[in-house]
């Protein structure tokens, strides 16, 4: 896992060529560093953490060429209020790590949600509790979903399912970022983060920085700009926490995305997301293939949670089969979704093993023939 | 400065420190270029009091949000403001790396051997024998070690280019204090390296003192441990 890749792209490598998109083979983790730089990011502040080291990496030689800056901070505490100061500057800038270093950051996340700034934060996880260990993992979820930090804060949380979608969520990641003033999290695992496959870079965005009159750049011809998240008087305290929860339900109502696969005949359907989702999606095959009506629902945002999307989703449906690399985070907000109306059971792998589709496959028949409950290997 | 009033206590030295980074923003006339970010301690409500554009760091992050500012804003003048407990506990490593890496922001740190805001605990920088509300017999240096000299840590690392320490006891040292200010300043200002000040500073309150008397401790307590001094001036300054 830990290894030194020789054959790094170079500046001219690029340029799209003709003016048509430029096509690469490349790791997720390098896929979200290259469309970062090209969705206008030319600040990244990080620690070393497997398995996303190539994403730093990958920036520390590609940022300065793009006239930006790489800076490898004493630590993710140090990082995350890099990221801070920076966002608070009015850059676009991108951090990353995974679970450990995310725990030591989600202060940080708490102030910047809080002081309404955004960035871009990426965990691709790794197997847990505590060191845990480095193979992927999909057990960050309550952290990311429910912020790990203090506070009455949420973060958007997107789930990308292959390299194209490292790359294309991190152009929509940023969008968010600006568009909400609000931390949004990438959260992918150490498979997608290490796999190589192709992906096409749409051109450059051309990103407007030049309309965050709330930065702090000096106060050059207007009053001073503050940015803070202290309010002693209480009052004025719950007046910004009313001001940021109409924000959080706007998001709630503007941010939904999902994938379906299948879904419209489906007795059984299986929700999954990130690598996860893939895996299943072998597994529906395997299981049409002897007959037995399976879907797939993929929660594309974690944060909002699809629900209305999936409410849509089960006019056939019998049962749900929530498969993670958990001992199961996603499928409580599955439950709260359905809401008793269908039994939700579970799948899943921990400790950085991942689901084979055999073992979803056998799990599925099991609920072809009545059995029910909860199953982690 | 803005028209607010301080919310100090009465005889507390944040104030005048305050007065001596405002006149030197003044006099440099770099108002509209500098972003200051306040700590969290007494001076938290620092932006009410500057009239400049301020950010609020988390309690010691002070100085990684102002390695995050520089670095988009190069040719802006940037500074912490932070206190003993803010700086020499919570944030010891983002101020040794900042200085380290040689970062190109000032920072102003106030030393008054206690955590004041929180109520007058013991600081990293409390006296061997000072009694604190953490501490009520004094300090005792066997279970809770030596006071740490920032000045004189921070001098040995390379990217330092100007650290020396002052004391706003008596008119005299302000002067002197306002000119370490400006020395610090315009080193950033010429692009050298990391810069700070320690500012010796009084708590009358949590130290149970009247204003007079706190200024007399300072001088006879806090200077024989904490030396005045420039402990590092790289040649270009
Ligand atoms: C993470 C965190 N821990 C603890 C606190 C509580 N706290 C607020 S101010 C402070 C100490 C400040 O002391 P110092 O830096 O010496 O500044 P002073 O108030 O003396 O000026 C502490 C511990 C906090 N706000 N955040
Ligand atoms: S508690 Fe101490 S440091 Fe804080 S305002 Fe009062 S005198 Fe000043």
């Amino acid at each position: 896992m830990c290894h030194v890749r020789l054959d790094v792209p170079r500046s001219g490598d690029y340029c799209e060529k003709g003016g048509s998109p430029l096509r690469m083979m490349m790791k997720g983790n390098e896929a979200i560093g290259e469309a970062a730089v090209r969705a206008g990011c030319r600040y990244f502040f990080g620690y070393p953490i497997t398995p996303q080291n190539e994403l730093p990496e990958y920036l520390s030689y590609r940022l300065p060429e793009a006239g930006g800056v790489y800076l490898q901070a004493e630590s993710e505490i140090a990082a995350i209020n890099m990221v801070f100061g920076a966002a608070g500057a009015g850059a676009r800038v991108l951090t990353s790590s995974s679970g450990p270093g995310i725990s030591l950051k989600q202060e940080g996340i708490s102030f910047l949600s809080g002081a309404e700034l955004p960035c871009v934060i990426v965990n691709i996880m790794r197997g847990g509790p505590g060191l845990g260990g480095i193979q992927p993992g999909q057990a960050d979820y309550f952290q990311a979903t429910r912020g790990g930090g203090h506070g009455d804060y949420r973060t958007i949380v997107l789930a990308p399912g292959s390299v194209q979608e490292m790359a294309d969520f991190t152009y929509w990641a940023f969008e968010l970022a600006d568009k909400y003033r609000n931390p949004v999290l990438i959260l992918g695992d150490g498979v997608l983060g290490q796999m190589m496959e192709p992906v096409v870079f749409p051109p450059e965005a051309k990103a407007d920085q030049t309309n965050k009159l709330w930065a702090t750049t000096g106060c050059r011809g207007r009053q001073p700009n503050i940015i803070k998240s202290l309010y002693l008087n209480p009052e004025e305290l719950e007046e910004q926490n009313k001001k940021l929860q109409e924000k959080f339900e706007l998001i709630m109502q503007e941010v939904n995305r999902a994938e379906k696969y299948q879904v419209e005949d489906a007795e059984i359907i299986l929700i999954a997301y990130g690598i996860s989702a893939r895996v299943s999606l072998a597994a529906i095959d395997a299981a049409r293939e002897e007959g037995i009506k399976v879907g797939l629902f993929r929660p594309i945002t974690l944060w909002p949670f699809p629900e209305k999307i999936l409410l849509e989703s089960l006019s056939k449906a019998k049962k749900l089969l929530v498969v993670e690399m958990s001992a199961g985070q996603m499928i409580e907000d599955v439950r709260l979704a359905v809401c008793g109306r269908l039994p939700v059971h579970f799948y899943g792998r921990t400790g950085g093993m991942l689901p084979s589709a055999k073992e979803i496959l056998s799990k599925i028949k099991t609920l072809g023939g009545g059995a029910s409950g909860r199953s982690i290997r | 400065m803005t028209k607010q009033r301080f919310h100090y206590c009465p005889g507390c030295t944040h104030g005048i420190i305050h007065r001596l980074v405002a006149e030197v923003i003044d006099e440099m006339e770099i108002r509209e270029d500098t972003i200051g970010v306040a700590p969290v301690g007494c001076s938290v409500l620092l932006y009410n009091y500057l009239d400049i554009d301020m950010q609020e760091a988390a309690h010691g992050r002070a100085p990684a949000l102002a390695t995050g500012i520089k670095r988009v804003l190069p040719d802006r003048m940037v500074f912490t403001y932070q206190g003993d407990g803010d700086l020499a506990s919570i944030g010891t490593a983002e101020i040794i790396h900042a200085a380290a890496r040689g970062e190109n922001i000032t920072a102003v740190f106030v030393n008054n051997a206690i955590y004041g805001m929180t109520g007058g605990q013991m600081a990293p920088t409390t006296l061997a024998g000072q009694a604190t509300t953490t501490s009520k017999t004094g300090r005792n240096i066997q279970s809770a070690g030596f006071p740490i000299r920032m000045s004189e840590m921070l001098a040995t690392l390379d990217g330092a280019a100007y650290i020396s320490r002052v004391s706003i006891h008596n008119p005299a040292h302000v002067i002197k204090a306002k000119k370490a200010l400006r020395k610090a300043f315009e080193t950033q200002k010429r692009g050298i390296g990391f810069s700070m000040v320690e500012l010796l500073s009084t708590c009358p309150t949590n130290w149970g003192l009247k204003p007079t008397e706190a200024l007399k401790w300072l001088e006879e307590n806090m200077i024989p441990y904490y030396p005045l001094g420039e402990f590092k001036i790289k040649q270009e300054v």
